[in-house]
């Protein structure tokens, strides 16, 4: 299958501003040093790491919320590495993306019809009024929902939101950076199993971002490893859990902790 | 004997008939570790509030028992039941960021009980606190003592907040999701520590989490709540080999297990929760009628 995504030789540095002395320019922190891989179409691609490991930096860089320092990302064929914003804007529809926190991602003063319509009207979607609905039966909320405000619903309902504003401009590409973490287990089970559903029924495109990599075995279909910036693993699910080959991975499976009292964990 | 014995602990929104715990019963002996189960909204963290009197004004305790070491907290004068909770109990709360004071350094936050509560001098709870980043294997605990809280990673602040919560060597530990912010490393390294404190200072420990795979790592026994009801308590074997209630089993069935996906991640049927709430109703409507 194409590949959506190609990611070369991806570097990215930001400035490191507790080091920023009073007068001059920051000292430059390197936070992805040189990635490359790349995301078939309607893989369901698991990054995974631990916190400070360069994780939703690479995100961010996907989405071109942030500018890589060199390297290519290329996106469905097109070089988007340095494109700008103006050149970027038609293209954004195509590639979404779903925030950790929906709290803080969503206007606490807009109704949740008009937080999912408003990248609609942002790009001239005809009636993003009924597509904003239409989302909204996709997530399995009521339609109803549209006139209620974001701290009237529950931490699994506010995550359906903005999943719902992500699938609402049918993008080919969503980038789900840590979208379960802050749920307990029982939401976490049903978004994840949404996202599940989701991807199947529009064709979609997923990097699904977690520090959790049991939350990530179902749902994906490979796993690239994340450490200090840099890529220690990158094989499909199934490989990565019976054959860990990294050491980073290793601990990173090591420190879940399975419900099962009589395995020793400590 | 337990330390901590909850009977009959019924809380209410004030002035209405609702009911956010209902009837709890849980108790707690000294180096035992006891985990509160259950989703966002169960009442897992009020029972911890009810015992550290600490609720929000808009709930109130309608019935129960609060016994700490044989004596009922609720019939207690507040200043004298402050004082008890200030001398024998204390709290690891789960985001370290809040918790600790922006705008002081770390040494007075934590000496600050020792000197208030059990009449300390500054320089001896100085070396005290010393001895106690030590304990939670912080290195240069001089320098950590003078820094302030945004100087320090998640996972410093939080042990420093477990090392302040065993500052005064309290008998009970109320541990509320103290590993949600952190992530899995990380976490495994704070609940290790958590332990071992606990386990050397033989204390009793009320660990509050949604996560039953901690729970099986380092609780004795648990409660199940939904809805402010205890729908199971047991002990750890027992409910991780057979959890009675069919909540709990739509939990344990909910809980990430990366050796088994296939039987993971499944989320609570539909007829669960319908059964779990009219277990609900029928409490409820035994509780009126009585």
């Amino acid at each position: 299958m194409a590949d959506l995504y190609e990611v070369e030789n991806l570097h990215l540095s930001l400035p490191d501003m507790t080091r920023k002395p009073l007068f001059g320019a920051a000292p430059r922190i390197e936070i992805l040093k040189g990635l490359s891989f790349n995301i078939p179409e309607g893989e369901i691609l698991g990054i995974v790491g631990g916190s400070g490991s360069g994780k939703s930096t690479l995100g961010r860089a996907l989405v071109r919320l942030l500018e890589p320092t060199s390297g290519a990302v290329r996106f469905d064929g097109d070089d988007v590495t340095h494109l700008s914003e103006q050149a970027l804007r038609p293209m954004r529809r195509r590639f979404q993306m779903i925030f950790q926190d929906p709290m803080s991602s969503m206007n606490p003063r807009h109704r949740v019809g008009r937080i999912i319509s408003a990248p609609l009207r942002l790009h001239g979607v005809e009636n993003a009024r009924e597509a904003a609905r239409e989302a909204l039966d996709h997530v399995g909320l009521p339609r109803s929902f549209e006139t209620r405000y974001p701290h009237e619903l529950s931490g699994g309902q506010r995550q359906r939101v903005g999943i719902a504003r992500a699938i609402a401009l049918r993008p080919d590409f969503i980038l789900a950076d840590e979208i379960v973490s802050g749920l307990d287990v029982s939401s976490q089970a049903q978004v994840l199993a949404l996202l599940e559903r989701l991807v199947r029924e529009l064709g979609l495109t997923l990097a699904f971002i977690s520090h959790d990599l049991s939350v990530i075995r179902r749902l994906c279909t490979r796993i690239v490893v994340l450490h200090h910036g840099e890529i220690v693993e990158n094989e499909p699910t199934a490989e990565l859990f019976d054959n860990p080959r990294a050491g980073y991975t290793r601990e990173l499976l090591d420190a879940i902790p399975l419900p099962d009292p009589d395995e020793p964990w400590f | 004997m337990s330390f901590l014995s909850i009977s009959n602990l019924s809380v209410r929104i004030a002035g209405t008939t609702t009911r956010l715990l209902r009837d709890v019963a849980l108790s707690v002996s000294p180096g035992e570790v006891h985990g509160l189960v259950g989703e966002s909204g169960a009442g897992k963290s009020m029972i911890g509030k009810a015992v550290l009197g600490i609720l929000p004004r808009s709930v109130e305790i309608i019935s129960g028992q609060i016994e700490l070491d044989g004596t009922d907290l609720l019939t207690l004068p507040p200043a004298e039941h402050r004082r008890r909770i200030g001398q024998s109990c204390a709290l690891i709360p789960q985001d370290p960021m809040t918790a600790l004071n922006p705008s002081r350094r770390i040494g007075p936050q934590i000496t600050d009980r020792l000197v208030d509560i059990l009449g300390w001098n500054r320089a001896k709870a100085r070396e005290r606190a010393v001895e106690l980043l030590h304990e939670v294997h912080i290195p240069d605990p001089d320098r950590i003592l003078r820094s302030y809280p945004h100087e320090l990673s998640g996972g410093m602040r939080q042990r420093i907040l477990i090392a302040s919560a065993f500052a005064a060597e309290p008998k009970l530990i109320i541990a509320d999701e103290p590993t949600t912010a952190l992530d899995v490393t990380v976490q495994k390294q704070i609940l290790k520590l958590i332990k071992e404190m606990q386990e050397r200072h033989n204390t009793a420990l009320l660990f509050v989490t949604h996560d039953l795979g901690v729970v099986s790592k380092i609780c004795q026994s648990l409660s199940v709540l939904y809805g402010g009801l205890v729908v199971e308590a047991t002990d750890v074997h027992g409910f991780f080999r057979a959890p009675s209630h069919a909540y709990s089993r739509a939990l344990l069935a909910a809980t990430p297990k990366y050796t088994d996906p296939e039987a993971s991640l499944t989320p609570v049927p539909d007829a669960v929760i319908t059964e779990v709430n009219a277990q609900v109703d029928a409490v409820d409507r035994e509780w009126r009628g009585g």
